[in-house]
């Protein structure tokens, strides 16, 4: 198990690598002038443009910029912005946000899609397994955008129950863009755990709990839903990753200051240091994510060994 | 920098009467109140002279009062800290300055604060946005060096001979001298932008510290911020001025989108958006949604098409004229705009002293017999192509545009759209246009001259499509020197009259800004600068 964690974490240096250089690359790549709105509707003056291309090494070749970026990186140190700003300090007020947020998607996610999942799993070709099928197929076919304006729109603006856009991101206030943000998810989820548990109903070990007479709730609860979860989990897994990568559509919706408006609106200015250093952070975070979710695997299932 | 508080008496008083329907005394207004505005994060060190973009003009506007203001209802400018700006050859100005303002730091503001702080602004090395401001004060070449081949070339600037600006001297406390290079009549008018805002001794001593704190001299001063989220300002109570806000506490609130700001101006929860989103200007939803609490006015904004000398068959005079004439902008901005766009007839915003209506004539009206008889003239029969991003919701006019070019004259006339704002105006910058572009053009500062110089005058820094004309130059250059404002804005329209002849842009029209209120503010109005009037903001 320890040699199965060091090398996945060894795996991580070149793969830590090589996307960064990529972004890095790409960010500058984007046709357009990094000066070009800076100074508001007219030109910078070019002792400004002077001054902010060299202290972002903007005349060096792209490897020699890369170089000193990495380089700071190494130190801890990820830049400022063209602002002025600290981009450490920028990701450290964004991320705890987007970290709530994720966290609010998954639980919602989790706990509505599975319910329905292993309820209509159960009940195969039920009134709830309708249910559950029909309104997973709406919730999958309304891209995120619809709903987040729809959810906007009737709850916050006509019916007057919440606040159209979130004050401060406290955990309560992001229940509704969480909600939003996990629809999708959990239509997928429902599905997923519904396929397995239906398919694990009928399995060998299944049956021979029933028949050694154990009462129905730990036979679903502990074996049943135990192994319909693996595949469940790997989503659930790569969702949060991808929650925490931010989520631009919905952040905007409901003015949530977290990491996607952030990467957009750099993406924009063509603020490198910006890009590149959150990247980075998003993807060492995938990275631990995918190393957890295998890790979880082995403790669903005994079968599974890393040694 | 703050502006004077001056909506008409009239105005402000039916607006309280209409906000409080039946009440027959209309209740005091809640001058202990907080409101929240619309602000973007800003894009640079909060620093006057290094603020020339929205977000952070938002937050440095209100802490800081200049030499002169400019007016709220005609964006005419008025003394604010300048007691009287003198001068007998538009080429020295002596200004004195009022005697007992205070930065928020308890520091006096005295000669030497704008003095400095001009000074430090124009300095190469500092690098600032706003440095081009000063170049016509005397001296300004030597602190500001040029760079020999442009900013994209490889050369750097040579470093600069002198560390303050030669016209800059202080006489005395109160008193000090601004000598220009070469006599510039407008020049008082140019003094109200942020740029020459005055810097405390604080600022001289820790940038860094001020960056993180900064302090004015305005009718706001600095709380705190959180950076992505919102900027807190509060009344200054000391404020020595007139323009004192009737409100304490101002939030400029950090949005993703002008969507989600749109919500929250619906429900209530934020106080002023400046412009709505497209999405709320659409089919006039606006109207629904805000009712009484949408706010218009016209604005310092003209949206033109202009042409590249650098390419054929551009540079006919008589294919400009026909393509000018053949647009029917009436129809376009009541159809297109629903309205909130108003058919441009010069080259001169109408909210300009000294604006002259219909200097443009014949060849900024619609007339589809005279449009063809110019192309006929002009022997042009190939396509014509407008080119414009597509980023700013050009897209519908644009076409429309085209439409009328092409159904007008009988030839083939395209909109070719470019996706992004920065690439378009790279490649214009660039010389690389294939066919006419759109323009647009915000003033800098109130003057007639503004909606000139920098746009038409040969070698201008926004001149980008490469007009020149020695008579129109040697016009400016001789309103320039003029010794009144009066005898300047004169001559200026004689220059603009010289336009018509040539056409170099086709003007548009000018733009009316749709902002919206919540329903806490009994008064709120837009100034022609597209931002909140501050100081006639009432709070029920």
């Amino acid at each position: 198990m320890g040699r199965y964690v060091l090398r996945r974490l060894l795996q991580m240096v070149p793969v830590f690598l090589g996307t960064t250089f990529l972004i890095y690359a790409l960010v500058w790549a984007v046709p357009g002038d990094p000066f070009e709105g800076k100074c508001g509707e007219r030109d910078c003056p070019a002792s400004y443009v002077a001054a902010m291309r060299d202290k972002f090494n903007l005349d060096d070749p792209l490897l020699v910029q890369y170089g000193k970026y990495l380089l700071g990186l190494f130190q801890g140190d990820f830049g400022v912005t063209s602002s002025g700003l600290e981009v450490s300090g920028r990701i450290a007020a964004a991320f705890p946000v987007t970290v709530k947020l994720a966290v609010v998607a998954l639980l919602i996610e989790a706990v509505i899609g599975i319910t329905a999942g292993v309820v209509s799993g159960l009940r195969n070709r039920g009134f709830l397994d309708s249910l559950v099928l029909v309104s997973t197929l709406f919730l999958i076919s309304i891209p995120v955008f619809v709903t987040g304006y729809v959810v906007q729109l009737v709850f916050g603006l006509q019916l007057g129950w919440i606040s159209p856009t979130v004050n401060s991101p406290t955990f309560g206030n992001l229940i509704v863009p969480g909600f939003v943000l996990a629809s999708l998810s959990m239509a997928y989820v429902a599905r997923l755990s519904r396929a397995s548990i239906s398919e694990n109903r009928r399995a060998d070990y299944v049956r021979t709990a029933l028949a050694k007479g154990q009462p129905t709730h730990r036979v679903v609860g502990v074996h049943l839903l135990r192994n319909s979860l693996i595949p469940v989990v790997t989503f659930l897994g790569t969702d949060l990753g991808a929650f925490l990568g931010g989520a631009i559509v919905t952040e905007g919706i409901f003015n949530v200051p977290g990491v996607g408006g952030l990467v957009f609106r750099s993406i924009l200015t063509k603020d490198g240091a910006m890009v590149t250093g959150v990247v980075t952070v998003l993807v060492l975070v995938y990275l631990l994510m995918t190393l957890l979710v295998d890790l979880l695997y082995a403790v669903l299932d005994p079968r599974i060994r890393y040694d | 920098m703050s502006r004077a508080r001056l909506v008409p008496a009239a105005v402000a008083v039916a607006l309280v009467a209409t906000a409080c329907g039946a009440a027959d005394t209309p209740a005091a207004s809640n001058t202990d109140a907080a409101i929240t505005i619309f602000n973007t994060e800003p894009e640079n060190p909060l620093v006057p002279g290094n603020t020339t973009e929205a977000g952070g003009s938002r937050v440095l506007d209100p802490m800081f009062t200049g030499l002169v203001e400019y007016r709220a209802e005609d964006a005419q400018p008025v003394n604010a800290m300048a007691e009287s700006i003198e001068t007998t050859d538009s080429k020295v100005f002596t200004v004195k300055i009022k005697q007992g303002w205070l930065f928020h730091d308890g520091s006096p503001v005295t000669a030497k604060s704008f003095v400095d702080s001009w000074n430090w602004t124009a300095y190469g090395p500092n690098a600032t946005q706003g440095a081009s401001f000063f170049s016509q004060i005397d001296g300004f070449a030597a602190v500001h060096p040029k760079d020999p081949d442009g900013r994209d070339g490889p050369q750097e600037a040579p470093a600069p001979t002198a560390e303050t600006l030669s016209g800059l001297e202080v006489v005395d406390d109160h008193t000090f001298k601004i000598t220009l290079s070469e006599p510039f009549a407008v020049f008082p008018v140019t003094i109200g932008y942020e740029v020459f805002a005055p810097l405390p001794e604080a600022f001289f001593k820790d940038r860094l510290a001020f960056e993180k704190h900064p302090i004015g001299n305005g009718p706001f001063k600095y709380v705190s911020r959180t950076v992505g989220s919102d900027i807190k300002l509060t009344r200054n109570d000391d404020y020595k001025g007139t323009d004192k806000p009737k409100f304490k506490d101002l939030t400029l609130k950090v949005y993703q989108s002008r969507e989600s700001a749109y919500a929250d101006l619906v429900a209530n929860n934020l106080d002023f958006l400046e412009e709505l989103p497209p999405n709320a200007l659409a089919g006039k939803q606006y109207e629904t949604d805000l009712g009484e609490r949408a706010v218009q006015r016209e604005t310092l904004n003209m949206q033109t098409i202009a042409f590249p000398f650098y390419l054929k068959p551009y540079d006919n005079v008589e294919l400009r004229r026909a393509i000018s004439m053949s647009i029917n902008r009436d129809e376009i901005s009541k159809v297109i705009f629903e309205g909130t766009r108003k058919p441009a007839d010069g080259w001169v915003h109408p909210l300009m002293k000294g604006y002259k209506p219909g200097q443009c004539g014949e060849y900024c009206e619609y007339n589809p017999e005279k449009a063809k008889a110019a192309l006929a003239k002009s022997g042009y029969t190939g396509e014509i192509v407008l080119l414009s991003n597509t980023d700013g919701g050009h897209t519908e006019w644009a076409e429309a545009v085209a439409n009328s070019i092409k159904n007008t004259l009988g030839v083939e006339a395209r909109f070719a759209p470019s996706t992004s704002f920065g690439e378009f105006r790279q490649k214009v910058n660039a010389h690389e246009m294939t066919g006419m572009y759109r323009a647009g053009w915000i003033a800098d500062y109130p003057s007639i001259e503004n909606w000139l110089t920098p746009l038409y005058r040969t070698g201008s820094s926004s001149n980008d499509g490469g007009y020149s004309n020695p008579a129109f130059d040697a016009k400016l250059a001789e309103a320039d020197k003029a010794a009144s404002e009066e005898k300047a804005i004169e001559l200026y329209l004689e220059a603009e009259r010289i336009l018509a002849e040539d056409l170099p842009m086709i003007p548009l029209w000018t733009q009316n800004t749709i902002a919206g209120r919540s329903d806490r503010l009994k008064v709120a109005n837009l100034d022609p600068f597209r931002r909140l009037d501050l100081y006639t903001v009432e709070v029920a």
